[in-house]
């Protein structure tokens, strides 16, 4: 299928890692879309309706079809536009790239159930007395999915934010691993794991502002790699927010929770 | 002459099964590997050193993990019918349908088994909307993949045999009389000839979930605090 038939339109929320890789995706094959911001506190009804399943950003709208989950939209937009893919073309490095590109989802990242739904159960005091006190004893600020998470969505100084630094800095010293020598974990130009990783860059900071540790001293091939990809690849350049914005998004997000800084 | 292809393995898991699946469909002969989940070998932690799990794929000397990645992997690189189709859309369809599977229905669907009072209703509750869904993606079409069965028929095809299973070892009702076209469509999964020799055998599983009712109900607690 050269070119996808239909208006391409992304519905994003400029601090998400997962709306950002589609960004760098659509730009690095030169496709026109436009973007339409989203409040994620109050969906639209566009979002609801484009993404009816999760709710979620991204989803990427092509004429009267969405397509939705950052990863699988990336591989659309390599299946359904003209220019140079993201994936590697033959299986096996194919596969190792889907790989790492599921490990990042895995470790750093991950869908699952978030602490700001729990929060919300806990915050509806009438629901959370409802539930047994075993029940209330599971949902706690300890049931986090992933190390990002329990970094930027836990108490300052708490237990979590510890662990989760720490859990992140040996996940990303295992990708650091695995970029090895190479300017990109796509070899010599950027790649599928690439555009899958860099959006996390802008959070660094507010990841080691939160856990008190720097990304540069305990991963210096990670920090030298995120700022390689913002040089020398103007599509990325272009669809990364500041590091700045993404720190108060993240500290406004906090407050609302009643977290006091 | 293709390199040999051997699968890393234990008995009763469905991530194994979705690997065993594709090759089959494939027509991709291969050697199982019989692995000890419990005592891990040489083998697998050389060749799945990140997550230490199965089914790990080895084609010659290349490893290929994670058993939807692996399908993918069989689908591309050996000939047979496609297991993806392959218009753009319909392929992210097909991905994002088999994302729902491990993302956001696996872990409900197994702690509505294994849990109790509101938590149980709660989990029950969510997994019976995510069935829906699927029931209503399958539609009337006899497999996921359309006529025939493809990716993400594999990918959910824990729902067509294990399902059933622990519904009975547990007496929880998961697809009830709400899921038609679901539990028409497990039977044909299970009917297919590519596919049954590599369905572990279900008075095995039975007899697993049975015996092991209070270990699982602990583990899916523990699985709550993580």
């Amino acid at each position: 299928m050269e070119g996808a038939a239909g208006r391409v339109v992304l519905l994003n929320c400029f601090v998400s890692p997962f709306g950002n890789r589609v960004r760098i995706a659509l730009a690095r094959k030169g496709v026109v879309f436009e973007e339409k911001a989203q409040n994620l506190a109050v969906k639209s009804a566009l979002l609801l309706s484009s993404n009816p399943v999760h709710g979620k950003v991204p989803a990427l709208l092509v004429g009267d079809k969405s397509v939705c989950e950052s990863l699988v939209i990336l591989e659309f937009i390599d299946d359904a536009f003209a220019g140079q893919p993201l994936l590697p073309t033959e299986p096996y490095a194919r596969s190792q790239a889907r790989f790492w590109a599921s490990y990042i989802d895995a470790k750093v990242r991950s869908h699952t159930h978030s602490l700001f739904t729990v929060r919300t159960i806990c915050i509806d005091r009438t629901r959370f007395l409802t539930l047994s006190r075993l029940d209330r004893k599971t949902i706690t600020w300890t049931q986090m999915p992933d190390c990002a998470r329990r970094v930027w969505q836990s108490p300052k100084g708490s237990a979590a934010v510890e662990e989760g630094k720490n859990d992140m800095v040996a996940v990303l010293k295992t990708l650091e691993a695995e970029l090895g020598g190479k300017s990109y974990f796509g070899g010599a130009a950027l790649g599928y794991v690439d555009v899958a990783l860099v959006p996390f860059a802008p959070w660094f900071a507010t990841y080691e502002r939160l856990a008190g540790f720097s990304v540069a001293a305990a991963c210096p091939g990670i920090a030298a790699w995120a700022a390689r990809c913002v040089a020398e690849n103007p599509c990325v350049a272009a669809s990364l927010p500041d590091a700045e914005s993404v720190f108060q998004f993240v500290c406004g997000m906090r407050k609302h929770f009643g977290m006091i800084d | 002459m293709s390199p040999p292809v051997k699968l890393i393995g234990t008995f009763g898991s469905p991530f194994v099964h979705r690997a065993e699946a594709a090759l089959r469909l494939k027509g991709v002969p291969y050697e199982f590997i019989q692995e000890d989940i419990e005592n891990k070998s040489e083998l697998l932690l050389k060749h799945n050193p990140i997550h230490k799990k199965v089914p790990v794929l080895l084609h010659g000397d290349q490893t290929i993990c994670e058993s939807l990645i692996i399908a993918e992997y069989i689908d591309e690189t050996f000939e047979g019918p496609p297991l993806l189709p392959s218009d753009p859309y319909d392929r992210a369809t097909a991905r994002f349908w088999a994302h729902f599977m491990d993302q956001k229905c696996g872990k409900p669907l197994w702690l509505s088994l294994w849990t109790e009072g509101e938590l149980q209703k709660g989990f029950l509750k969510e997994t019976k909307e995510n069935l829906a869904l699927l029931e209503a993606q399958l539609g009337g079409n006899r497999f996921f993949g359309g006529d025939s069965a493809g990716y993400l028929d594999i990918a959910l095809s824990s729902l067509a045999h294990w399902l059933g299973v622990l519904e009975e070892a547990t007496g929880v009702s998961l697809m009830g009389d709400e899921c038609p076209a679901l539990r028409r469509w497990a039977g044909e999964y299970t009917s297919n000839e590519a596919v049954k020799p590599c369905l572990p055998s279900r008075e095995h599983l039975l007899g697993y979930f049975t015996a092991n009712k209070d270990k699982l109900k602990l583990k899916a607690m523990a699985m709550l605090q993580q």
